[in-house]
């Protein structure tokens, strides 16, 4: 073992390498449990589009299709330079770590940004389901439940922007310290994971809500 | 204890079928229990620590033996789940000639309805040895319409239509409860089944008051509501014909091709929610009218179409 | 009297261990030790239990006349539903793997810790919250919908706290995930060396199959609990039939796991029987490989059964009867699984100790819970005793008989280990005979209640019923005082109790290799295993 390594090593691991794998496969066991979160709202979303078709349909042309095709760009971008990220602290690439992390967050911020802007309008043109809701198409009731689970389903994602978002950029200001090394990637791997999750299930929301019908 | 029943009475065709699954499963609990523990006890007493007795070829695999006690219990287990299928199927299919009454439930009432229009509260007044079949609903949250006497039980959902059918074999005042929690005076939605012989029923049912007949209702609610200006049934009118032909029980196609059966969920989805199915060859431009009828109004336009 | 040894004066001699590694609060509210973890979960949990025993006693006591005095029908909604979400959520499905899991899945496998020691920690803390959640419930003035939460009530028509208590449900979820996370992870990379899969001790494979479907579960739960709670607040219709919801749905996606949530209490369960009746039969268990792939397949079908709670939700006939044939090929490994404990005695070396009986009252309840199951699932019978009292008595004794007589087990057999003393055999065994005579009395005039047609949740019930009530409830102060007996002796075996010794009942396993109490690293070296589980016959004669 290198010197140095122990330190980085919990006294409860044999080695470093029973601790990567350790925290690899505990993120790989906890996106699992994503999968099934974000499946409980697809499923309720499948039952309902399979009831109300057309509503669904409808309801789907209301949603802005620009910002949320310039949206799944910036995300899958953010993917890349997460990625990029990963293979510059395997490599050692101080420099470039840094830089990548941060326009990770940066492009993580973009998005979050143009969904909020969505999220207002929605709001202006009265499409949030409860007391101001107007919706003049022809299934105002289902159109309802279709924007609940908009809300519910990109609410969600948002959510999981916010909390994986806060997170790098903790480990950006670690990693500006050099804390990460090729020794010491684990933490950025497995940021990294969740961050491709978490695309993913963009990727699976976008074409749901979006492009259903278009 | 004179009034220490272990048992219900039994006073529908299916209850007797229900009871005979009941023994025979109490019977091989009863076995298995009883096998279980006495092995245990046995086994238990026998190999106590200190004992002197053979400990030799102690088993700790032993195939044959493990597949017997699994297989055994699984044919058994198919057996009991294959008869109880077939007795639910019975449960679940009504009779064509079933009499049939309308059911609404609401926090925290029952509320039966002829269709010759005599309406009644927490009593359901039938005749015996005649198939009865319940078309329920709820006005607000879920409820269960539960007769322990006959063995039977089904939700009812609002929104939807449930069914429920029995036949029943003896007279009397039976027990009639709500078994879906449905809020505060849950235990208070109950209610009496009065069972009576034929000819009293009819009595019955032509006595006291009486609101006029469900079809009635349901013919003026027709015209009222403007119905008719559409369903008219002449050529060129701008909805199907519903009003001069029978249309209850046939099939129809619908706009995308698929087709489907008029019972009464259609025809209540058809009011509330005009364009989720429309017929084909129709426009789809009918008016929704959710929350302009009450579901009572619904139930009468539905007893209209389905006598016309 | 036995001898003591006063532990205070002898503090500076004792052998160092977990417990006395480290002094002061902090030491334990940020302890990341699992095993000082598993001692924080077993005083919440038991705290849980002793407070949903007391809803659960309040309405006994109500229901002694059919009018019920003691409470209104409001109060008596309000007292069972939070007795169900307590018991549920903050008992049965943390308590064996929060205590005894955390305590022993890492010295069972010769591991220093769980793999996450601080997600750990952090799944008591954010249990905590969510028990604090419920019990500013009840003070907020209860939830009245039942633990299931039906829709459209519990999201448009309940009037109480429904927001808060869905909110404390979602939190536990997220409790139950970081612990299960933990084991699987801990189970897949932290073994020690020779200790193969087909080696581990049984107790660990239930804990494998526990938290695989914790993990495939509880965010379903999770997603249903985000729906219910924004159609509560916003109204946005999803389960409700005003605005083209479908309340049945979230019948569905409850049950999904709420279904899989009943294995999560009783598998836990079978895997301390099967510890309990090899240590105390000194053999090794029979067909230990059938009863380890056994857990798998039960936690794995038991996804596949969650509409045999819907046979008259109005769900089409052929799904019932899917889901009935299905039903019914769960309860076969459940079966075996009781053959196999029994075969276990056949030619062992029965010693009669008191964790002993716990494990044989859980094999003799968990039997009628089982069998009585099969009524539930076999359709015709369902339609009649569904939502009936038949229903409450036999989920009681699979959860509350069986599960908690294997929990109390658990506790007497561990507890040497845990805390380093012996209790009051006597007394041990006494509680154990009262707990299994009591329950029995509360529960089996339930199944004939629940035939005779008594629908639960009834606060007000017709008078031919009462005979039963009452014989129920005189039975439920036995079974409380077989509760509360426990409490009081083990608490006095914490300061005069004997010393335990490393290995008071001459067990095999990792945990019996090291000393009672453990030492915070658990075991003084990397522990080398060689043999398989359960290997009481190391001489074994070949005749």
């Amino acid at each position: 073992m290198a010197h140095g390594e122990s330190s980085l090593v919990a006294p409860y691991f044999k080695d470093i390498e029973q601790q990567r794998e350790t925290n690899t496969l505990g993120m790989w066991v906890f996106l699992v449990t994503e999968v099934m979160l974000f499946g409980g709202i697809f499923l309720v979303y499948a039952v309902y589009y399979f009831n109300y078709h057309d509503a669904f349909s409808e309801a789907g042309k209301e949603l802005n299709l620009v910002l949320a095709s310039i949206n799944t760009l910036v995300l899958l971008c953010s993917s890349l330079t997460m990625a990029l990220a990963v293979y510059a602290c395997q490599t050692d690439k101080q420099k470039m770590l840094v830089t990548f992390l941060t326009l990770t967050l940066i492009l993580g911020a973009v998005f979050l940004g143009i969904k909020g802007f969505e999220y207002f309008e929605k709001y202006e043109h009265g499409l949030i389901p409860g007391a101001n809701f107007h919706y003049e198409g022809e299934y105002p009731l289902q159109a309802s439940l279709f924007f609940g689970l908009y809300f519910a389903a990109t609410g969600l994602h948002a959510t999981h922007m916010i909390v994986g978002g806060t997170i790098l950029a903790i480990i950006t200001v670690k990693a500006m310290r050099g804390f990460y090394t090729s020794v010491n990637y684990d933490t950025i791997e497995n940021m990294g994971l969740y961050w491709h999750f978490v695309d993913i299930a963009w990727v699976f929301i976008f074409p749901l809500f979006y492009l259903i019908e278009r | 204890m004179s009034d220490f029943p272990l048992f219900p009475e039994q006073a529908s065709t299916v209850a007797w079928q229900v009871d005979l699954i009941y023994f025979t499963l109490v019977a091989l609990s009863i076995f298995f229990s009883v096998a279980v523990a006495a092995a245990i006890v046995f086994f238990a007493l026998r190999y106590r620590q200190g004992a002197d007795v053979d400990r030799s070829h102690p088993l700790i695999e032993h195939t044959k033996l493990e597949l017997t006690w699994s297989i055994i219990p699984f044919i058994m287990a198919m057996g009991v789940f294959g008869w109880a299928a077939m007795v639910f199927v019975d449960i679940k299919t009504p009779p064509a000639d079933a009499t049939e009454i309308y059911i609404i439930g609401k926090q925290w009432m029952w509320q039966a309805q002829h269709p010759s229009g005599k309406r009644e509260i927490n009593q359901l007044h039938i005749p015996i040895n005649t198939p009865v079949k319940l078309i329920m609903t709820s006005q607000d949250v879920i409820h269960d319409f539960y007769i322990p006497v006959f063995r039977v039980k089904q939700d009812v959902v609002p929104g939807r239509y449930t069914t429920l059918w029995f036949q029943a074999t003896k007279t009397g005042e039976f027990h009639l409860f709500c078994a879906e929690y449905c809020g505060t005076e849950h235990s208070a939605m109950v209610g009496t089944v009065v069972v009576m012989e034929q000819s009293e029923f009819k009595n019955w049912l032509g006595g006291g008051s009486s609101d006029e007949p469900l079809a009635v209702a349901g013919e003026r609610l027709f015209t009222e509501n403007g119905c008719i200006t559409c369903h008219s049934g002449e050529p060129g009118a701008i909805g199907p014909p519903i009003s001069n032909v029978s249309i209850f029980g046939t099939e129809v196609e619908f706009a995308d091709g698929s087709t489907g059966t008029v019972d009464e969920a259609y025809l209540r989805e058809s009011i509330l929610d005009p364009q989720a199915k429309v017929v084909a060859g129709y426009a789809p431009v009918m008016p929704s009218y959710d929350g302009q009828l009450s579901e009572q109004s619904l139930l009468q336009l539905i007893e209209f179409l389905k006598t016309k | 009297m036995a001898v003591t040894s006063p532990p205070m004066d002898l503090r500076g001699h004792e052998e160092e261990n977990y417990l006395n590694w480290a002094y002061g609060v902090k030491s334990w509210l940020l302890t990341t030790d699992h095993k000082r973890i598993a001692l924080l979960y077993l005083v919440s949990v038991t705290f849980f239990f002793f407070l949903g025993s007391l809803a659960a006693f309040l309405l006994r006591i109500d229901l002694m006349t059919p009018q019920g005095d003691l409470m209104t029908s409001d109060h008596y909604n309000r007292s069972f539903t939070i007795h169900g979400v307590i018991m549920v959520f903050l008992f049965l499905i943390p308590a064996i793997p929060g205590i005894f899991g955390n305590f022993l899945v890492p010295l069972m496998i010769g591991a220093k810790d769980l793999a996450f020691p601080r997600i750990n920690l952090g799944s008591w803390y954010v249990y905590i919250i969510s028990g604090m959640f419920i019990i500013a419930v009840v003070i907020w003035g209860g939830v009245d919908t039942g633990w299931t939460f039906y829709t459209p009530y519990s999201t448009t028509y309940a009037n109480s706290a429904v927001v808060l208590t869905v909110l404390g449900v979602f939190l536990v979820g997220f409790s139950s995930i970081m612990t299960a996370l933990n084991f699987i992870v801990t189970i897949h990379k932290m073994r020690a060396p020779g200790l193969t899969w087909f080696r581990l001790p049984l107790f660990i494979w239930a804990m494998y199959a526990t938290s695989i479907i914790i993990m495939l579960g509880t965010p379903v739960l999770s997603a249903t609990l985000i729906l219910a709670g924004l159609e509560r607040i916003f109204g946005i219709g999803i389960f409700n039939p005003d605005l083209g919801g479908d309340p049945v749905l979230f019948q569905h996606l409850f049950w999904f796991y709420s279904h899989p949530a009943v294995y999560i209490m009783v598998l836990p369960a079978m895997g301390v029987a099967s510890e309990l009746i090899t240590c105390f039969s000194r053999k090794r268990i029979f067909d230990y490989k059938f009863i380890a792939m056994s857990s798998m397949a039960i936690a794995l079908i038991g996804f596949l059964v969650w509409g045999h709670h819907m046979f008259v939700s109005g769900q089409s006939v052929y799904a019932g009867i899917v889901f009935s044939l299905l039903t019914f090929a769960v309860a076969i490994p459940s079966a075996i699984k009781v053959f196999n404990w029994t075969a276990t005695l056949y030619k062992g070396t029965i010693i009669f100790r008191t964790p002993m009986f716990y494990v044989l009252g859980f094999i003799g309840l968990f039997t009628i819970g089982g069998l009585t199951g099969l009524f539930l699932g076999a359709l015709a019978t369902d339609v009649h005793v569904h939502d009936t009292y038949f229903v409450v008595a036999h989920f009681h004794y699979v959860m509350v008989g069986a599960t908690v007589m294997a929990y109390l087990g658990a506790l007497h057999f561990w507890w040497p280990k845990m805390t380093g003393r012996m209790y009051n055999e006597g007394l041990g065994i006494l509680s154990a005979v009262i707990i299994f005579i009591g329950f029995n009395l509360t529960f089996l005039p339930q199944f004939i209640l629940g035939y005779l047609g008594m629908p639960r949740r009834y606060h007000v019930y017709p008078p031919e019923f009462q005979a039963l009530h009452v014989a129920s409830t005189l039975g439920s102060t036995v079974l409380g005082i077989g509760y509360v007996l426990p409490l009081c002796y083990l608490i006095w075996s914490l300061r005069f109790g004997k010393e335990a010794g490393p290995n008071p009942w001459g067990a095999v396993g990792l945990e019996w290799t090291t000393t009672s109490p453990p030492p915070h690293e658990n075991f003084e070296k990397t522990p080398v295993v060689t043999t398989e589980a359960y290997n009481y016959h190391p001489f074994e004669e070949e005749v």
